[in-house]
C-alpha cells in the first residue's frame, strides 16, 4: 500500500508539470508580458522605457525559455519558466502585480474560506442524505415523484438567485444578519449564517437526486432482497444495509473535494464580502492580476490530485474488498 | 442583410437538427425511445417550450442592415426578432420605471410655470392613449383581460381537439402516443400568455425599464439567443473532442490510451472557472493586440461570444470522453466486435460501423444535460467578468447590472425577476427534457 501511494504521488508529478506549462503557455506565450505590461500601465504612459522598466520590476524581463547570453546552468535558471513557473513547486508564489507576498495572502485567506466551505459541506452533505434516504424510502408513490421533480426545479435555479436572494430574505427582509462582510471569533456566526444555508440549499436539489439514485441502486442488490426476506423492518433495512452501502460512493465523492475546499467558493464569498480565497481570485481576475490567476490555478489542481488520491486511501478504509498494490 | 459568423453557425445547427431528426423518422429502432420520451407529459410540455424558446433565439439570429436613422441597439443590424419588437425596442424611457407603471420610479425635480416641484414624472411613452391617468389601472384591466380571453378562445379548440385524440385511443395506444392534452395545454397557456403580454406591451412595458430606460421584456427575449447559443455551440466544439479522443483511448488502447489519460487529468485537475477565465483574459489580450480597429462593435461582441463558446468547449469536453472512453473499453471486448477483428474489418470500419452507434445514446444524453449547465454558466461567468461582451444581451449581464441596484431602497427587481423567469423556463425545460431522454436511451435504465 504505501508503495502505492508513492506510485500516486510520482504519477501526480507529470500532472502537475502539464499544469505549469499550460499555465506558461496561456501566460506568458499566448499574453506576453509587454501585454501585461501595456495593460497595467494604461495607454497614458506608454513608452518603450516604462514598459521596460514595468517588465524589470516584475522580473518579466527574462527570456523566456533559454538565456543564450548566459553561462553554464544560469543559462536555464535566468529565465521567466525557471524563475516563474517552476518556481511554483517549490510552493513559491512570488509577488502579485501589485508587490503583494502571495503566499502571505493566500495563507491569511484560507481560514474565512474554509469557515464557510465546511459547514456548508458538512450540513449539506447531511441535509441531502437525510432527504434523500426518506425519498427513497417513500420510492415509487408521489412523495417520490413530487421530490424528484421539486430537486430537478431547485437544480433549475442559477446559484447567482439563490445568493441574491437569500441575501433579500434575510438582511434586508427580516433584518436577521449583516449583508455582507466578515469577523474573526465567535462573531463569525453572523457573518456565517446566511452564506452557509444558501451554499446548503444551492446543493439540495442536485445533491438529494444524486444520493436518491445511489440509494436505490443499493436497494435493488440481492443482499437487500434476502435481508427483508429474513423479516427485518423496512426502517432497519434502510439505516443497517442500504445507507451503510451507499456511504462508500458517498464517502468518497465527498473526500474529492475536501482539498478544493481550501480554495473557496467564488461566487458566495465576493457576494458576501468574505476576505476569502475565492473572493481573492475574482479580485484577482477583474484586476487582470497574472501573478495571482496563476498561483491560484496551480494551488487548485496541485489540490485536486491530493483529493484524487485522499479519495484511493478512503477506499482502502470504508471498502475492505478494495486492496491497492 | 448582414451574416454574422454565429448566425450562419446557429443556421446550420438548426439545420443539422431538422436533417437528424428526418434520419431518426427512417429508422424504427431509433424512433422508439423518441416515442417513449413524448408519451411523457412533463417531457412533452418542456419541448414545446425549449421549440418557443428556439424559435425566438432563430428568429433573433437573421439580421438585416438597419436603415439609417433608425435607433438601434448595441448591434449595427436589426434582427427579424427585433423588427417584431419594434414597439418594445423603440419606447425608451429615462430611466428605471416599475412594470406597467406610467411614473417613473425615482422623483425628479420638475419646473412647473415659475415654481419647481420634487415628484415622479409621467413617464413618455407608456400609457400615451389615457385620456387621464386615472383611467390606468381600469385600461390595465380591460386590456388584461380582453388579452387573456382572446387567448384562451384561441387555445380552448386546440385543448378540445387533444381531447378528443387521446379520447379515441385504445388503452394500449394511450400508453405510447405523444402526450397531446400536456402539449395542447402548454401550447394553449403559452398561446394566453403571448396574447396577454402583447395587449399590454403595446402601450405599457410589460417587465418595467432597467437603468438607461430599455424595456425589460425586450432585454430577456434578446438574450434567449446568447444562451441558446452558449449552450448549443459549445456542444459543437465539445464533440469532436471528446468523440475523437475517447474513442481513440478506448479502442487503441496501450500508450495511446496513456497519452489521452494523461491529457484530460491535467486539464481536469485545474479549476474550471480558474481555466476559463484565465483563457478568456489572456485571449482577450491577444485579441486586442491582433487588432480589433476595423471591425464593428457587432462583430466584436459576436467574435467574443464565439470564443466564450470556443473556451468552453475546450474545457468542458473532458467528462463526456471519460465516460466515451470507459463504453468503448467495454465495447472492444463484445464478441461481435471480436468477431470483425478476426474477419479483418479494419480498425475505422469497426468504430464507424459498431462503436459509434453504440455511443450516441451517451452524447445524446449527456449533450443535453450540459446545455442546461451551460446556460446556468454563463450568468456565473458574466458576473466574474470573464463572461460575454457587456454590451451584449444576456441575463447574465442583465443579473449583473440588475445586483448593483440591489442595495437600492425600494428595490428595483424587476430586472432580476425578468432574467429569473426566463432562465428558469429554459433550464427547467431543458433538465426535465433531459431527464425523458435519459430514461429512454440508457439501456440501464429500461425497464426500471
Amino acid at each position: 500500500m504505501t508503495r502505492y501511494f508513492i506510485r500516486r504521488l510520482l504519477y501526480a508529478v507529470p500532472i502537475l508539470i502539464g499544469v505549469n506549462l499550460i499555465t506558461f503557455t496561456l501566460f506568458f506565450v499566448v499574453n506576453t508580458p509587454d501585454d501585461m505590461a501595456r495593460m497595467h500601465l494604461g495607454q497614458k504612459y506608454l513608452t518603450e522605457e516604462a514598459i521596460a522598466d514595468w517588465k524589470k520590476a516584475h522580473g518579466y524581463h527574462l527570456p523566456l525559455l533559454y538565456a543564450p547570453t548566459e553561462k553554464g546552468s544560469a543559462r536555464f535558471s535566468q529565465t521567466i519558466f525557471a524563475q516563474h513557473s517552476l518556481q511554483l513547486f517549490r510552493l513559491d508564489f512570488g509577488r502579485a502585480d501589485d508587490g503583494r507576498d502571495i503566499s502571505q495572502d493566500i495563507r491569511q485567506r484560507m481560514g474565512p474560506s474554509l469557515a464557510i466551505a465546511l459547514p456548508s459541506l458538512l450540513v449539506g452533505l447531511l441535509t441531502n442524505i437525510t432527504i434523500a434516504l426518506m425519498v427513497a424510502f417513500f420510492r415509487g408513490t408521489y412523495i417520490d415523484y413530487w421530490s424528484v421533480f421539486a430537486a430537478v426545479v431547485l437544480m433549475s435555479i442559477s446559484g447567482l438567485f439563490y445568493i441574491i436572494g437569500g441575501q433579500w430574505l434575510f438582511s434586508k427582509l427580516l433584518h436577521l444578519t449583516p449583508i455582507s462582510g466578515f469577523d474573526g471569533g465567535l462573531n463569525a456566526f453572523k457573518f456565517l449564517l446566511v452564506p452557509v444555508l444558501v451554499g446548503v440549499i444551492s446543493g439540495l436539489g442536485s445533491g438529494v437526486r444524486w444520493y436518491r439514485t445511489l440509494f436505490l441502486e443499493e436497494i435493488g442488490r440481492d443482499y437487500v432482497r434476502t435481508a427483508r426476506a429474513k423479516g427485518i423492518s423496512e426502517a432497519r433495512v434502510m439505516f443497517r444495509h442500504v445507507l451503510r452501502n451507499a456511504m462508500i460512493p458517498i464517502l468518497t465523492g465527498v473526500v474529492v473535494v475536501i482539498p478544493v475546499l481550501f480554495m473557496g467558493s467564488l461566487l458566495t464569498e465576493s457576494f458576501f464580502a468574505i476576505p476569502g480565497l475565492g473572493s481573492y481570485t475574482i479580485d484577482a481576475i477583474n484586476s487582470q492580476d497574472f501573478a495571482i490567476v496563476r498561483a491560484m490555478v496551480f494551488l487548485g489542481s496541485l489540490l485536486y490530485i491530493l483529493g484524487l488520491i485522499l479519495t484511493d486511501l478512503s477506499y482502502t478504509l470504508v471498502d475492505p474488498r478494495v486492496r491497492l498494490r | 442583410m448582414v451574416i454574422l459568423v454565429s448566425d450562419l453557425l446557429v443556421w446550420l445547427l438548426a439545420l443539422t437538427g431538422v436533417g437528424g431528426i428526418y434520419l431518426v423518422r427512417q429508422r424504427p429502432h431509433l424512433q422508439a425511445p423518441w416515442r417513449q420520451v413524448l408519451s411523457r407529459p412533463t417531457a412533452m410540455s418542456a419541448l414545446c417550450i425549449i421549440f418557443c424558446f428556439v424559435t425566438i433565439g432563430l428568429l433573433d439570429s437573421i439580421h438585416l442592415k438597419a436603415s439609417p436613422g433608425e435607433k438601434t441597439s448595441s448591434l449595427e443590424a436589426l434582427s427579424l426578432l427585433d423588427l417584431a419588437l419594434t414597439p418594445l425596442r423603440s419606447r425608451d424611457e429615462r430611466t428605471y420605471s416599475k412594470p406597467l407603471a406610467i411614473y417613473s420610479f425615482s422623483k425628479e425635480t420638475v419646473e412647473r410655470g415659475d415654481q419647481s416641484q420634487r415628484l415622479y414624472p409621467r413617464l413618455v411613452t407608456a400609457g400615451t392613449h389615457l385620456s387621464h391617468d386615472n383611467r390606468h389601472l381600469p385600461d390595465l384591466l380591460t386590456r388584461g383581460s380582453l388579452g387573456a380571453l382572446g387567448g384562451l378562445l384561441i387555445s380552448l379548440p386546440l385543448y378540445w381537439l387533444a381531447r378528443k385524440k387521446s379520447a379515441a385511443a385504445t388503452p394500449e395506444e394511450q400508453l405510447t402516443q405523444p402526450a397531446w392534452t400536456a402539449l395542447a395545454v402548454t401550447v394553449g397557456s403559452l398561446i394566453t400568455l403571448t396574447c396577454l403580454i402583447a395587449t399590454l406591451a403595446t402601450e405599457y412595458h410589460p417587465l418595467g425599464t432597467d437603468k438607461v430606460g430599455q424595456d425589460v421584456l425586450y432585454q430577456s427575449l434578446k438574450s434567449v439567443r446568447t444562451g441558446l447559443m452558449i449552450g448549443s455551440l459549445t456542444t459543437l466544439v465539445t464533440l469532436p473532442f471528446a468523440l475523437i479522443l475517447g474513442v481513440t483511448a478506448g479502442f487503441v488502447g496501450g500508450r495511446t490510451d496513456d497519452l489521452i489519460q494523461y491529457i484530460y487529468t491535467t486539464i481536469s485537475s485545474i479549476p474550471g472557472v480558474l481555466l476559463i477565465a484565465a483563457t478568456v483574459l489572456t485571449l482577450q489580450v491577444y485579441l486586442e493586440r491582433a487588432g480589433g480597429e476595423g471591425m464593428g462593435l457587432a462583430q466584436r461582441a459576436d467574435l467574443r461570444l464565439l470564443f466564450l463558446c470556443l473556451v468552453l468547449g475546450i474545457t468542458g469536453w473532458i467528462g463526456l470522453c471519460r465516460m466515451l472512453r470507459g463504453e468503448s473499453l467495454k465495447l472492444r471486448e463484445l464478441e461481435y466486435v471480436q468477431v470483425a477483428t478476426a474477419f479483418g474489418v479494419s480498425r475505422m470500419a469497426i468504430i464507424r460501423r459498431h462503436i459509434l452507434p453504440n455511443l450516441l445514446h451517451i452524447v445524446l444524453i449527456s449533450v443535453v444535460l450540459d446545455f442546461s449547465m451551460l446556460v446556468l454558466a454563463e450568468a456565473v461567468l458574466s458576473y466574474v467578468g470573464v463572461g460575454v461582451d457587456p454590451s451584449m444581451y444576456s441575463w447574465g449581464n442583465m443579473i449583473n447590472g440588475a445586483r448593483l441596484e440591489l442595495a437600492r431602497e425600494p428595490v428595483v427587481w424587476w430586472s432580476l425577476l425578468a432574467a429569473f423567469l426566463f432562465m428558469f423556463s429554459l433550464v427547467l425545460s431543458v433538465n426535465l427534457f433531459a431527464d425523458a431522454v435519459r430514461d429512454a436511451f440508457d439501456p440501464r435504465l429500461r425497464g426500471t
